[in-house]
């Protein structure tokens, strides 16, 4: 696609304008997402006016080595909202779960759409990359999921890596990882990669990010790439159970008074301390509930490698081994090397002792 | 491997297997060593002995009432850590969780002190530890005795105490990162403690029953 065909692309304020979006309901949102990402109040005009003016943005959406569970968290939201309406003025030109074609036609209409718009489309990635036997474990239309990734990043603007599959490697990269699983930020290494953990992720922060991007570009990260406007916080700081940890009082089983109070989880493994995401705040189906506030710990579904943290049902604190018989081994042998060391100074006392006897007696 | 699952993870193993090998090893080494042999007639029956030396035991771990007034600070700022510690380890509700995980034990039984109790009592060790380090750089026989054995064990419970506050208030950064910096502290303690004077905490009270002991055996019974 040219340049001159690009910009005849709508803009999305003129989408919202063909779809009823009032000026006062636009705003309202572009508040709520700036205020999520912490950006001053005077801000949200400025950033209303970039988001109305961005061009409707192609985006390619990969899936590798995934269950669906993030696309499916996407696309049902649980009632229709201006972040589902948001989501839907992006134009998906490739999801080969949701579009109709198949086959070579799918991946025509993909390179075809990466051909229009190279160098400025949205590449989002589902599902981990498997890198084990050159990518073997992983193939789509004869190529491995390593290659189609390599091909598809050349020509994006930026890469936003949904689901912690993509973004750490996920349930595939947990121990053993046989198929060598990665994220999409081990292998893509000259693109801007913003990741969106979860499993699966909330729909608001990815819409959230999204729109983010369209307005000013690649927001502020952590560490681990994720926006900090919604992974800057952990579950533990933002919950509301945290006033029962603060007074010590938690829940010693699913079904006991504690958690019938709806005291804190720590005990029953809640990773809310050791998590980032934005859980607590904008909470889950609309914002209805989140796994805390339903009586079931954190599990930390959004930080990297966290199927091996232990189990489910540990505090954070707990003990990342099991194999117990190696201190055993140890208190056995100091208990040998001790006495070995007791019988010799004893010897020695003797043998001391003896020769002052004799000296004595001399 | 993230700082944390090494913290938790091989390290704490690796220190857990130093502190159990080295701490028996002293320990055995010790107590197989056996009595010194006396020439003369013990003064008291073994039973009576061991009453003297439980005695001795709490006579000892108490100012002698001759130097009170020299020794009180001291004495109130070194058993005022040490209590502040025990409570903190041994009944701070992270503390009760990470000990009976790592004994695999449920002991429903044990007690836990509510968090805000436990914030003030840490902050109060925190000082109390300060002043005892104060005093002890500042008091000449006490400088005189110091050596790198407690100036290092210093640095590790200082570590260990602020980085537990550090996590708990949400202050210096990402938690996980403090917590892994507190759980390796810990771990650095476990390999440190068996070669070091901490290695009291378990010689202290067997030491003073002995000396109460053998007291009541030696001399002439008349």
């Amino acid at each position: 696609m040219s340049i001159d065909n690009r910009k005849e692309r709508p803009t999305i304020g003129q989408i919202m304008d063909e779809n009823g979006v009032g000026r006062r309901r636009f705003l309202k949102y572009c508040a709520g997402i700036t205020a999520l990402m912490a950006m001053p109040p005077g801000m949200t005009a400025a950033f209303a006016q970039q988001l109305r003016a961005a061009r409707r943005p192609t985006i390619i959406y990969m899936p590798f080595q995934e269950c669906t569970g993030c696309l499916e968290s996407l696309t049902r939201s649980f009632a229709p909202s201006l972040e589902s309406l948001m989501f839907e003025t992006i134009s998906l030109d490739y999801n080969h779960t949701l579009q109709a074609a198949a086959g070579d036609a799918a991946e025509e209409a993909r390179h075809e759409a990466m051909e229009e718009a190279w160098g400025e489309y949205i590449l989002i990635c589902d599902g981990s990359i498997p890198t084990k036997m050159d990518g073997i474990y992983g193939t789509s239309a004869g190529h491995s999921f390593t290659d189609q990734l390599h091909e598809a990043a050349e020509g994006a603007a930026a890469i936003v890596a949904v689901g912690v599959c993509a973004s750490f490697g996920g349930v595939g990269a947990a121990y053993p990882n046989p198929t060598g699983a990665v994220g999409v930020s081990e292998i893509i290494k000259d693109k801007p990669i913003i990741n969106v953990p979860g499993c699966p992720p909330i729909p608001e922060v990815m819409t959230g990010t999204l729109v983010s991007f369209l307005a000013s570009g690649v927001p502020d990260l952590d560490n681990n790439l994720r926006p900090k406007a919604f992974f800057g916080n952990t579950i533990h700081d933002r919950c509301y159970r945290r006033r029962f940890y603060d007074r010590g009082l938690f829940a010693e089983s699913f079904d006991d008074e504690g958690a019938r109070n709806g005291w804190c989880l720590y005990k029953l493994g809640c990773r809310g301390p050791t998590t980032y995401n934005a859980c607590a705040t904008i909470k889950w189906n609309g914002g209805t509930s989140w796994p805390v506030e339903a009586g079931h710990g954190c599990l930390g579904c959004s930080e990297p490698e966290f199927w091996d943290q232990g189990g489910f049902y540990e505090p954070v604190t707990s003990k990342l081994f099991n194999d117990t018989g190696q201190i055993a081994a140890g208190a056995a042998a100091g208990v040998a090397v001790g006495a070995a060391a007791a019988v010799a100074a004893n010897r020695r006392k003797k043998k001391l002792s003896g020769t002052a006897d004799k000296e004595t007696s001399s | 491997m993230t700082l944390l699952e090494f913290s938790r993870g091989p390290m704490l193993h690796f220190a857990l297997f130093v502190f159990v090998f080295a701490v028996l090893w002293r320990l055995i080494s010790t107590f197989m060593l056996g009595w010194r042999k006396r020439k003369s007639e013990w003064r008291t029956t073994s039973g009576s002995s061991a009453v003297k030396g439980a005695i001795a035991v709490g006579n000892r771990s108490w100012p002698h009432p001759e130097f009170l007034e020299r020794t009180a600070f001291g004495e109130a700022v070194g058993y005022g850590y040490h209590i502040g510690l025990f409570a903190i380890i041994l009944l701070g509700a992270p503390h009760v969780i990470f000990w009976k995980n790592l004994f695999g034990i449920s002991a429903t039984w044990w007690p836990t002190i509510p968090s805000g109790i436990i914030h003030v009592i840490s902050v109060v060790t925190i000082f109390l530890l300060l002043i005892a380090t104060i005093r002890r750089y500042m008091h000449p026989p006490l400088r005189r005795i110091s050596n790198f054995d407690d100036w290092f064990t210093l640095v590790i419970l200082f570590g260990l105490m602020i980085s537990g506050v550090m996590a708990v208030f949400g202050l210096g950064g990402r938690y996980e990162i403090i917590l892994a910096v507190h759980i390796i502290s810990f771990n650095v303690l476990l390999i440190w403690f068996p070669f070091s004077k901490l290695m009291h905490a378990f010689y202290i009270l067997p030491a003073r029953f002995f000396i109460g002991y053998t007291h009541a055996k030696k001399g002439a019974s008349t």
